[in-house]
């Protein structure tokens, strides 16, 4: 019987984990998703978050700021907008880039796409909470 | 026959062409296995998100997302991936000759989505309009760089202003070998499988957005994967263009040296036969 599944996670620049999992977390758009082997087939968007690949003792911790998963009973794939494992999250960077989200949402000029603007800050967002909580 | 010292002038001048050709070669060699291993680093994802259309596809045989909707053709769009700068011997003329024969076969009036500069100037020699362009994309591009492109044309096609969506890049073969390539975009076919098991997926937040959202990273991931094979191409032409560039310019300054040499030699000749007619007259 298998206990575990396949997971790929990449991004269309690069592959960013491949390997096998026996349980796995991600943020889907209608909610947190727990996978486990032999899944029902399912396809969700996903929400700017944290993927967690569990295997064994081992946690494998990628962050995503959106894109699609989907699920086969012994296959997942994750297509990620853009992923960052943890090792290479850089915080000053994502302070930067949550600061520039903010500074163009608010000085709103008429060629600025808002709804843009707001999503990008949402991903900044979510990104420092994570590596916040990663750091304590 | 020209003097020695123009000569002399003209092999200094061919040989710092020379050291500037070899130092090209040499930066493409190496920014072209760069652009190699992007290529290889994009193809899971490529790979990724046609298997999960595919499956798609076969659970729902009767569902069609607009972009796979035929319709007639009245106008198409074009997508023509070039290089920003030349000297990179025929890679974009090629590029663009199977762009005229997509345009010509499909008999319909035409607009063009340029990446890179060369297209641009492309279009604007045939004089088809441009709906949007891109230039200066790095040598590391991300998808955002080209989005705003793809977006322009999957709009266009949404509105009903172009019936078909195209694109046109050169495909990387080796480095002696780019073909240059033409496919379709929208409306997108995918190959039907038969006797493949079939299953139900489960869909959040709901099919449409999920499916709308897929086929949209389908457009973008090709373009873009398109993009960084169009950049391996580049160099890799580079880097042979100028490898062919520097062995011509050995060349001819090796047929000048000869041409120095036989001008001194005739300025000496010429010089100990005045001498000797002076001593004889004397």
């Amino acid at each position: 019987m298998a206990s575990t599944f396949q997971v790929l996670v990449a991004t269309a620049e690069r592959e960013v984990y491949r390997g096998d999992a026996d349980f796995l977390a991600a943020p889907g758009s209608a909610g947190e998703l727990g996978i486990m082997p032999k899944h029902t087939p399912l396809l969700s968007s996903l929400n700017p978050g944290e993927l967690r690949i569990h295997l064994g003792e081992n946690i494998d911790e990628v962050f995503v700021s959106g894109g699609f998963i989907e699920v086969q009973p012994n296959v997942v794939t994750v297509l990620a907008d853009s992923a960052e494992r943890a090792s290479d999250v850089d915080e000053a960077l994502a302070v930067e880039a949550e600061r520039k989200a903010q500074e163009v949402a608010v000085s709103q000029s008429g060629d600025i796409d808002y709804a843009r603007a707001e999503s990008e800050l949402a991903i900044a967002a979510a990104r420092l909470a994570w590596l916040r909580r990663k750091k304590k | 026959m020209a003097s020695a010292k123009e000569i002399r002038g003209q092999i200094k001048a061919i040989q710092n062409t020379g050291k500037i050709t070899k130092a090209m070669e040499m930066v493409a060699a190496s920014k072209m296995r760069k652009a190699q291993d992007r290529v290889l680093d994009g193809r899971p994802y490529a790979e990724g998100i046609q298997q999960v259309i595919r499956h798609l596809m076969r659970a729902h045989p009767e569902y069609q997302h607009p972009f796979m909707i035929k319709r007639d053709v009245k106008r198409i769009g074009v997508v023509i991936v070039s290089t920003d700068k030349g000297l990179c011997g025929g890679l974009n003329t090629n590029a663009m000759k199977k762009a005229l024969i997509v345009m010509k076969d499909s008999g319909a009036e035409v607009e063009t989505y340029n990446i890179g500069r060369r297209g641009t100037l492309f279009s604007k020699r045939i004089g088809s309009k441009i709906s949007a362009a891109v230039e200066d994309v790095n040598d590391s591009p991300s998808v955002e760089d080209i989005l705003g492109v793809i977006k322009v044309g999957m709009d266009r096609f949404e509105n009903g202003e172009i019936d078909e969506l195209h694109l046109v890049y050169s495909h990387f073969v080796n480095t002696m070998t780019q073909t240059p390539t033409a496919v379709q975009l929208i409306p997108a076919t995918f190959e039907k499988e038969e006797n493949a098991g079939r299953w139900d997926y489960i869909y959040e937040p709901d099919s449409k957005i999920v499916l709308d959202g897929l086929m949209r990273r389908f457009v973008e991931a090709r373009v873009y994967h398109g993009l960084l094979e169009n950049k391996a191409c580049e160099h890799s032409a580079r880097m042979v263009a100028m490898k062919a560039a520097t062995d011509n310019a050995k060349e001819i300054a090796r047929d000048l040296k000869i041409t120095y040499n036989k001008a001194r030699q005739a300025a000496i000749t010429q010089e100990i036969a005045e001498i000797c007619s002076g001593a004889a007259a004397s």
